[in-house]
């Protein structure tokens, strides 16, 4: 025990000398729930919208002051033709363009029916579609207001109410994703680099050849991430629910000890790779260049699963974080115990057994 | 002044408060075989490395092959050699491939390379590897073939920084002899090392504690000096009086 | 000249001896291009709600059959009471609660007018606000519906309508897969060109072998050239493969613009990402190091380059990282050549700030890199 400890504490030297990887270990976590917290929105804010009004009649302009009032718009008032708007999408001035037809008003009093056409670079669909549906809100809303007085009869109303996250913040569905993503990528991350490094430099030897079980040290190697993975994570947690005002329903120590299971699971995968690489840039890039993008779709935090077509949704699958994910929500937000997530918690640990006993099998054909 | 192929006066090097070395003053001369040595942290890589203009003194004068040390660097790396302590070929390019690249480097001309080569590969008995990775070969031999590469291009001195380390007797001897061969060719060897029957075949050695020359003339006359019956009783008579630590 | 040669023919032997690395630069970029921008799609469907019917009468089934039938909802359950609905919420099986009361159709009818119940999940505030509207929209329908049944013909058509007529231009389907895939290329690229850039140089750093390098007469530019060449035209090779292979061949995407503007703009991003390559280097001791540092700032640069999210909609202050960001320019072009057409005009001030871009942080990395000490 005490040589394990030895070992252990090497370790860490090698992580606290290098304030480069304390950067990354430690810098990143924060800089992502900065960014998902405060500069990264699914909304679409401060869009340039050019509004072609050739009526210029007390209608239009009452409309126009209502898109100027929401704060979805920049408007500039332009007369433009087809071919102008054309080239202003081109150019990246606008990205949706009103076309008020002259007559606009006097058609709306007289034959009761007007026309206004919407124009959106779909270049961006969600921007466009996002923008159109804004547009056409107000439109109607303004349609209401001057059909005003008359009683609709027969009305089906809605009350709606939005569960959890009334004020429909990004966070509440970023900060879950965002755990999951840096507690896997960093663990997998530096353990398969870690184990590599001695490798390559040859000092794995040195330690194999030591009296101390190999597998001890293999495990010692680990250790160190574990316990800065759960400062990670507590700095997340501190920051999210002091700074962006998340809620935590849950019991924090289920929420700890599920935080551990995906720990685990994300060592032993860098184990797996270090285990079948020879060198730092082969484990490097396997880490990085082939999982940050797979981490970042797959948990499901950017974009839902469910909206996935089925084979992406089987893949999904085997990405842990798509399992801790929704155990963070649950815990987290839900405010839910261990009864509802034994099955996610679960397919995590057997994930963890599998992945430990194949790269353990690896290991062992490597020692003899 | 032609056959003189290292100068130094008074150079120096610090590292803020640390002074590495501490005004050496020297003179190689050409053809010479000039053993550097000193304990570990007596500053020898860092003297080394300023005379290979890999690190820019801090103070004094120093000439290689007749260039400055300051205004010059890019003549004097066209005319020595260098290899360090560190394996420093390509582990992952084959015998040839890097002859060929350092041939390259240095300018020689195609025909030259081609040449050098298969000479340079029939001397070291490489016939068979000449197509396997470096990587792949034996510690000695790769030493063997670093040095040969280094003097590829007929430089005017080689530095070798402790190039037998961890390399058999029997390679260390034949390492010597290339060493040989090179200094009758003219070439200045400029080597360190902690083997002191390596010493003993240097002409000259200096002996460096604690950053500065402590002794400096043939083996036979330091042993005389010092009234001892080898070279290790000569390092360790100099070495016991320093204060750094060896890192 | 001929240095460079020698520079250049050692460099592609390493990087095509290297057996572990060759499929992770060729393979691994064009494989997730071919997976990931079928992943990203902000299009909310299949939309999962509980029902709780208190009412069993002909509105009320009319309305559920209404909503199964738009195709943007599958009816995950009846439930014979809200708690039970909401336990379908807690375990994920439904997003979306919809409480019909008892006592809907006879008082529609009595008192002129009922409110249904609706709770949404809205952990993800985007895909609750959407879902919220589908489903509001389609009430709203049925309620006009059932108007027009229940009042015959009435003065309604004498109300004011304005005719939204919208047009969607660029993207008429509005496909996402068009939108994401020039950007995702770009990321991908990028992630290659830095990390493949930075950790080399690293590693003849770790392995020594620069020092090798620092004592021979090669001059600084040859050997920086010598490293950036390879990776530039490894990185002009991925585009290739990745627009006219998967781009075009697989998503369909023909670039309406000239094929030969990116290749322009290609040619200066690489330049400026391949300096950010070497730069980190400079900074960097270990390979480790180099990783950390590149992982850092990959990250970053993903997420502030509107390849997810719109750079407009985020505050002033993450605006400016936006546009420090090499890679949010390159996405809108991409993005706007491909799918717009747009010209070199339109692009003038893009290609003034890559080179920018280019020059300084190359200047900026070969001023850092030292032969000396």
């Amino acid at each position: 025990m005490k040589q394990f400890l030895i070992f252990v504490r090497k370790e860490f030297y090698h992580v606290f000398r290098d304030p480069k990887t304390l950067l990354m270990l430690f810098g990143m976590p924060v800089t992502l729930i900065l960014l998902f917290g405060f500069a990264l929105t699914n909304e679409i804010k401060n869009s340039k919208i050019a509004v072609c009004d050739y009526a210029n009649d007390e209608a239009t302009q009452r409309i126009v002051e209502k898109l100027r009032a929401n704060n979805s718009f920049e408007i500039q008032e332009v007369l433009m033709s087809h071919l102008q708007i054309e080239e202003a999408f081109k150019r990246g001035k606008i990205k949706l363009a009103i076309v008020f037809p002259t007559d606009f008003n006097s058609d709306l009093q007289h034959v009761n029916e007007a026309q206004v056409q919407v124009i959106a670079d779909a270049s961006d669909p969600n921007t466009a579609t996002t923008l159109t549906n804004y547009v056409r809100n107000i439109v109607m809303s303004y349609q209401n207001e001057i059909t005003d007085g008359k009683t609709i009869p027969y009305q089906i109303k809605t009350e709606t109410r939005m569960l959890y996250n009334p004020e429909l913040k990004g966070a509440t569905n970023f900060v879950p994703g965002v755990m999951a993503l840096v507690l896997l990528l960093v663990c997998v991350l530096m353990t398969s680099v870690s184990i590599v490094r001695e490798k390559e430099t040859g000092t794995m030897e040195v330690l194999l050849v030591s009296p101390f079980n190999p597998f001890l040290v293999i495990i010692s190697k680990a250790v160190p991430y574990f316990f800065l993975s759960l400062v990670n994570l507590t700095v997340i947690l501190v920051l999210s629910v002091f700074l962006l005002d998340m809620p935590f329903n849950g019991n924090i120590f289920l929420l700890y000890g599920e935080s551990s299971i995906l720990i685990i699971t994300a060592l032993s995968l860098g184990l797996l790779i270090s285990n079948s690489t020879q060198s730092q840039q082969a484990a490097m890039l396997i880490s990085l260049l082939g999982m940050l993008f797979p981490t970042l779709m797959f948990t499901g935090f950017l974009f839902p699963l469910e909206n996935m077509p089925l084979p992406l949704q089987v893949i999904a699958n085997i990405v842990p974080s798509k399992w801790y994910y929704i155990i963070v929500k649950s815990i987290m937000i839900k405010g839910l115990g261990f009864s509802a997530i034994w099955k996610e918690t679960l397919i995590l640990v057997s994930m963890t057994v599998v992945l430990l006993f194949v790269s353990f099998k690896k290991f062992k054909i490597r020692l003899a | 002044m032609a056959d003189i192929a290292i100068s130094t006066n008074k150079l120096t090097k610090r590292f803020g408060d640390f002074v590495a070395t501490n005004e050496i003053t020297f003179d190689v001369q050409q053809g010479e075989i000039f053993g550097f040595l000193g304990a570990n942290g007596a500053g020898k890589t860092t003297a080394m490395r300023m005379l290979c203009g890999l690190s820019v003194p801090s103070s004094g004068e120093a000439t290689i092959a007749g260039y400055d040390i300051y205004k010059q660097t890019e003549e004097i790396k066209k005319h020595i050699g260098y290899m360090s302590q560190k394996f420093s070929l390509y582990e992952d390019l084959n015998v040839i491939e890097n002859i060929r690249f350092f041939g390259g480097i240095y300018g020689l001309s195609g025909k030259e390379i081609k040449e050098k080569s298969n000479t340079l590969i029939n001397q070291l008995g490489l016939q068979h590897e000449a197509k396997k990775l470096v990587g792949s070969l034996p510690l000695g031999w790769k030493q063997k073939l670093a040095f040969s590469v280094a003097i590829l291009h007929e430089p005017k001195i080689v530095f070798l920084d402790e190039p037998t380390g961890g390399v058999d007797p029997v390679t260390r001897r034949q390492f010597w002899d290339l060493i040989y061969a090179a200094a009758d060719r003219g070439i200045t060897i400029f080597v360190t090392t902690h083997y002191m029957d390596e010493a003993e075949y240097c002409n000259r050695i200096s002996m460096m504690v604690d950053g500065v020359i402590k002794a400096l003339d043939t083996p036979r006359n330091l042993k005389k000096q010092f009234s001892a019956a080898s070279m290790d009783e000569v390092f360790f008579e100099l070495a016991r009086g320093a204060q750094r630590k060896a890192d | 000249m001929r240095t460079l040669k020698f520079l250049l023919r050692k460099e592609f032997r390493q990087i095509f001896r290297n057996r572990a690395l060759l499929p992770m630069i060729f393979i691994m970029p064009i494989l997730q291009l071919l997976v990931i921008p079928l992943a990203a799609d902000y299009e909310v469907k299949n939309i999962n709600i509980s029902v709780v019917d208190h009412d069993h009468s002909t509105y009320s089934r009319e309305l559920i059959s209404k909503i199964h039938s738009s195709g943007y909802f599958r009816l995950a359950d009846y439930s014979n009471s809200f708690n039970d609905a909401f336990k379908q919420i807690e375990n994920n099986k439904s997003d979306l609660v919809l409480e019909i009361p008892h006592g809907f159709e006879r008082n529609l009818i009595r008192e002129n007018s009922q409110q249904l119940f609706i709770a949404v999940n809205a952990i993800n505030g985007i895909k609750a606000s959407l879902g919220g509207a589908y489903l509001n929209n389609i009430i709203a329908g049925y309620n006009a519906d059932l108007r027009v049944q229940l009042t015959e013909v009435q003065k309604f058509s004498r109300r004011p309508t304005i005719h939204i007529t919208s047009s969607n231009w660029f993207n008429t389907l509005l496909n996402y897969t068009y939108f994401m895939v020039p950007g995702i290329m770009v990321s991908l690229i990028t992630m290659v060109g830095v990390y493949m850039c930075a950790l080399n140089i690293v590693k003849e750093k770790e392995t020594g072998t620069i020092e090798q390098i620092n004592v021979t007469p090669i001059k600084k530019y040859h050997f920086i050239l010598g490293k950036l060449i390879p990776f530039w035209l490894i990185g002009v090779f991925i585009f290739s493969v990745s627009l006219f292979g998967v781009a075009r061949g697989v998503y369909g995407i023909v670039p309406v613009g000239n094929v030969g503007l990116l290749y322009a703009f290609l040619a200066v991003f690489l330049v400026a990402v391949l300096g950010i390559g070497l730069l980190i280097s400079t900074y960097s001791e270990t390979q480790q190091q180099a990783m950390s540092l590149a992982f850092f700032f990959m990250m970053v640069f993903i997420l502030m380059s509107g390849l997810f999210t719109s750079v407009d909609s985020m505050p002033e202050w993450a605006i400016v990282i936006a546009k420090c960001n090499p890679m949010t320019y390159f996405i809108e072009v991409n993005r706007m050549v491909i799918l717009k057409g747009s010209s070199f005009a339109d692009l003038k001030n893009h290609f003034l700030i890559m080179g920018g871009f280019a020059v300084v942080f190359n200047t900026w990395a070969i001023l850092n890199y030292k032969k000396t000490s």
